[in-house]
């Protein structure tokens, strides 16, 4: 599997100039194409999600603002410069700083967890050879860049200098950092199946054998405690306790507001289509098509819908079904407390994975001595 | 319950937090200053009078028809019980034994509306309390309907002005029976609908079950009510209990928190006595809304009110409990003392006994079964 960059400095080969200048500035291509991938998809998902909850609570949601004169339909598509609308009014509003904030860190701290997000970016594929750069530790290198984002919301909390804030920001640090061991031992069991950290590696496996969620009855479980846990890695309903609502005004995010408060949703949003991409990837056949599991004596040449270009389209089909579920479980489902959080995590998910482990490891060592 | 740690071991600090008056989850302007070690809260103290308006004092310049508007402001969520209890009072004071029938089928299904409205508010409330949004949004769909009957009726859709002593503003809109029972031909799967999507669910159920555990002998002697009481186990309904208006005619059932998910008298059950509640007023309302009569509602009206020298002491049952209004009488046309002991005041004042403890989390919950009203604590 090649990466964009990669193509790209061949592409741009012919030039002659230096390899290190071509590369830096070509750099430049993917950054750019990332931090409007991380804008589109905050502007479609705020949209979605809003829509989402609309039809669920039996109401209608945005419904007025249009784009470029277009006002939409009666219902799906009313309102669909509504987020547009927001973006502009967040980046035009006044940017307040507590008097007793500690300003430098305030400044400091939407960056950090941008930064995060952005850099995560790097090694998610979002089809076969159209990744930023193909790291032969994606797996680890993703896991390492999203649990960044919790020093900033410890900043962000604790440079506020408000109650709330400090509470939500320690809830979110004891909350991060407990799911992020599910979520590591549940995608240990794959890469231990594949041998490999590349994503590019896995899925190929996943063409070659099956999807990892029909790998053996552990890997389905794993799914599952994969796809919660990082429901509770991006704080969201029924784990948003760093930020509820109800209990901490807004958590951690209280004290912010107009662009410094958009960079926090952007990265938000941005965080869940990572998550939902990697379920996608390591889980669900990435870039495969689904038909292709089916393969009930369906000749090869019908397999168009196959192949990096669809293969975009596969995967964030089936990352949007993960976005869409997790709106779902957000207009659901109520909030656990804190302890009850971290009881689920310590207690029934981190056991389960370690025993899934093991009994992945018999499962492959059984199927090595019996199938192969 | 939580047992806060030694502080001489863990050397740890309290923490003093001010939840409101602007909070999103004080239901309305009340203060909580919370004593909290961690997420662990050691003391709790309400500070009211944020939307204190001298209800009391102003009565007292104010004739007993004026009164009445202003009753409705004090539980905005249930007008209707307010001026209903209120206009019990004066009639009381004023020796009115007994009022056209129609007029009092009339006040009972009003009044058995509001509960349904002012229980959808609580279950929705609670729902919001602890984090689940979209049971709101149905109960507040639901409750429109219910206003939108009242507006037919009365013209406003929350402070009414509709129940004045003596009888009624004016009569009911011709088709409101037929409305109202299609209404409850609707509303009635519709508490199943929140049964499977908040009632039942695992997470809420976590939340709130063994949460703010009220015993009965803590919830006697804070002067608890209403639904609030029902669900620590006691069968105390005034309607039940000392019959006011037409209640003795109907049969209905006063249901009382069984612990059927923890223990008896924690949040859950608090919570699903309401929930049955209004299944109770669904029963009262068929029977009413098929009996109910013809007459004028206007002839027991007084002319004046101008009641004789003496004093008075009515209770009535309420959304949130009992009501009671003392009312003494100089011989003008005016109170001259008016004293009102209200539910939600004496329900609040138990919060501390029961939420101490817990965690900043169970406080919202408990304060969310607790359904308070800030209207009516501050007057």
């Amino acid at each position: 599997m090649t990466s964009v960059v990669d193509s790209l400095l061949n592409l741009l080969s012919f030039t002659g100039l230096d390899e290190s200048i071509l590369l830096i500035l070509v750099l430049h291509i993917p950054a750019l194409s990332i931090f409007l991938v991380m804008v589109v998809n905050a502007t479609v998902a705020v949209y979605m999600e809003r829509k989402v909850a609309a039809f669920m609570q039996d109401r209608l949601g945005p419904m007025e603002v249009g784009l470029f004169g277009f006002k939409g339909g009666k219902k799906f598509w009313g309102g669909i410069g509504q987020t547009i609308a927001d973006a502009i009014k967040l980046l035009t509003k006044e940017d307040i700083v507590p008097d007793s904030a500690d300003k430098k860190l305030m400044l400091l701290a939407p960056f950090i967890i941008f930064i995060g997000a952005f850099l995560t970016f790097i090694a998610v594929p979002f089809s076969q050879n159209l990744v930023v750069s193909d790291f032969n530790i994606g797996v680890f290198y993703i896991m390492a860049m999203s649990s960044v984002g919790v020093i900033g919301i410890i900043i962000a909390g604790w440079s506020s200098n408000n109650k709330w804030s400090l509470y939500g920001s320690m809830r979110a640090a004891a909350q991060i950092v407990s799911y992020e061991i599910p979520i590591g031992l549940s995608l240990l069991l794959v890469v231990l199946v594949v041998g490999s950290l590349n994503l590019g590696d896995i899925v190929q496996w996943q063409a070659e054998n099956r999807w990892f969620i029909f790998h053996s009855p552990f890997t389905f479980v794993a799914f599952f405690i994969f796809f919660i846990s990082v429901v509770a890695e991006t704080n969201r309903t029924p784990f948003d306790i760093p930020e509820a609502e109800s209990e901490l005004v807004a958590g951690w995010m209280t004290e912010y507001s107009g662009f410094k408060w958009a960079i926090f949703f952007l990265s938000e949003y941005a965080n869940m289509m990572i998550v939902s991409i990697v379920a996608s990837v390591v889980f669900l056949g990435g870039w495969l098509s689904p038909l292709a599991i089916i393969n009930v004596g369906i000749p090869d040449s019908w397999m168009i819908f196959d192949g990096p270009f669809i293969g975009i389209l596969w995967l964030m089909s089936k990352a949007i079904f993960l976005i869409f579920v997790m709106m779902w479980f957000r207009w659901t489902f109520p909030r656990l407390r804190v302890d009850q959080l971290m009881y689920l995590c310590w207690k029934v998910f981190i056991p389960f994975c370690l025993a899934n482990l093991f009994f992945v490891s018999i499962w492959e060592l059984i199927g090595g001595l019996f199938f192969k | 319950m939580y047992k806060i740690l030694d502080k001489s071991i863990i050397g740890a600090d309290e923490m003093v937090m001010n939840m409101g008056p602007q909070h999103p989850s004080t239901h309305g302007v009340l203060r909580l200053k919370i004593v909290t070690d961690g997420e662990i809260v050691s003391h709790i103290e309400p500070i009211i009078g944020y939307l204190h308006r001298c209800f009391e004092k102003h009565c007292e310049n104010l004739s007993y028809e004026q009164i009445v508007p202003f009753t409705d402001r004090c539980d905005y969520l249930a007008a209707m019980h307010m001026a209903h209890g209120y206009s019990i009072a004066v009639e009381k004071l004023l020796g009115i034994e007994e009022l056209p029938e129609r007029v009092e089928y009339i006040r009972v299904i009003l009044a058995e509306f509001q509960r349904i409205a002012s229980h959808l508010i609580a279950v929705g409330v609670f729902g919001l309390d602890v984090g689940a949004i979209t049971p709101f949004t149905w109960t507040l769909r639901d409750r429109e309907r219910i206003i939108d009957l009242f507006e037919s009726v009365t013209g406003s859709r929350l402070l009414y002005n509709y129940i004045w002593p003596g009888g009624l503003a004016h009569d009911l809109p011709p088709n409101f029976v037929q409305k109202a029972s299609d209404f409850l031909d609707y509303f009635e799967p519709q508490i199943e609908e929140y049964n499977n999507l908040l009632t039942t669910n695992k997470i809420f159920i976590e939340r709130s079950a063994d949460i703010g555990v009220m015993p009965v002998d803590v919830a006697i002697n804070y002067g608890v009510s209403g639904p609030t009481l029902r669900g620590s186990g006691i069968a105390h309904d005034l309607r039940k209990d000392e019959p006011y208006s037409i209640y003795k005619k109907f049969d209905f059932d006063v249901p009382v928190g069984e612990g059927l998910m923890g223990t008896v008298g924690d949040c859950w059950d608090r919570y699903y006595v309401k929930v049955l509640e209004m299944k109770e007023s669904i029963k009262i309302l068929r029977q009413a809304l098929k009996t109910i009569p013809d007459g004028d509602v206007k002839s027991a009206i007084p002319k004046k009110i101008r009641p004789k020298k003496g004093e008075v002491y009515s209770r009535y049952e309420t959304a949130r409990g009992d009501l009671g209004l003392y009312i003494r009488s100089g011989g003008k046309n005016m109170p001259s003392r008016l004293k009102m002991r209200s539910p939600a005041f004496c329900n609040l004042s138990v919060l501390n006994e029961i939420s101490a403890g817990w965690m900043i989390s169970d406080v919202i919950s408990i304060l969310g079964s607790l359904d308070i009203v800030l209207g009516e604590i501050d007057r």
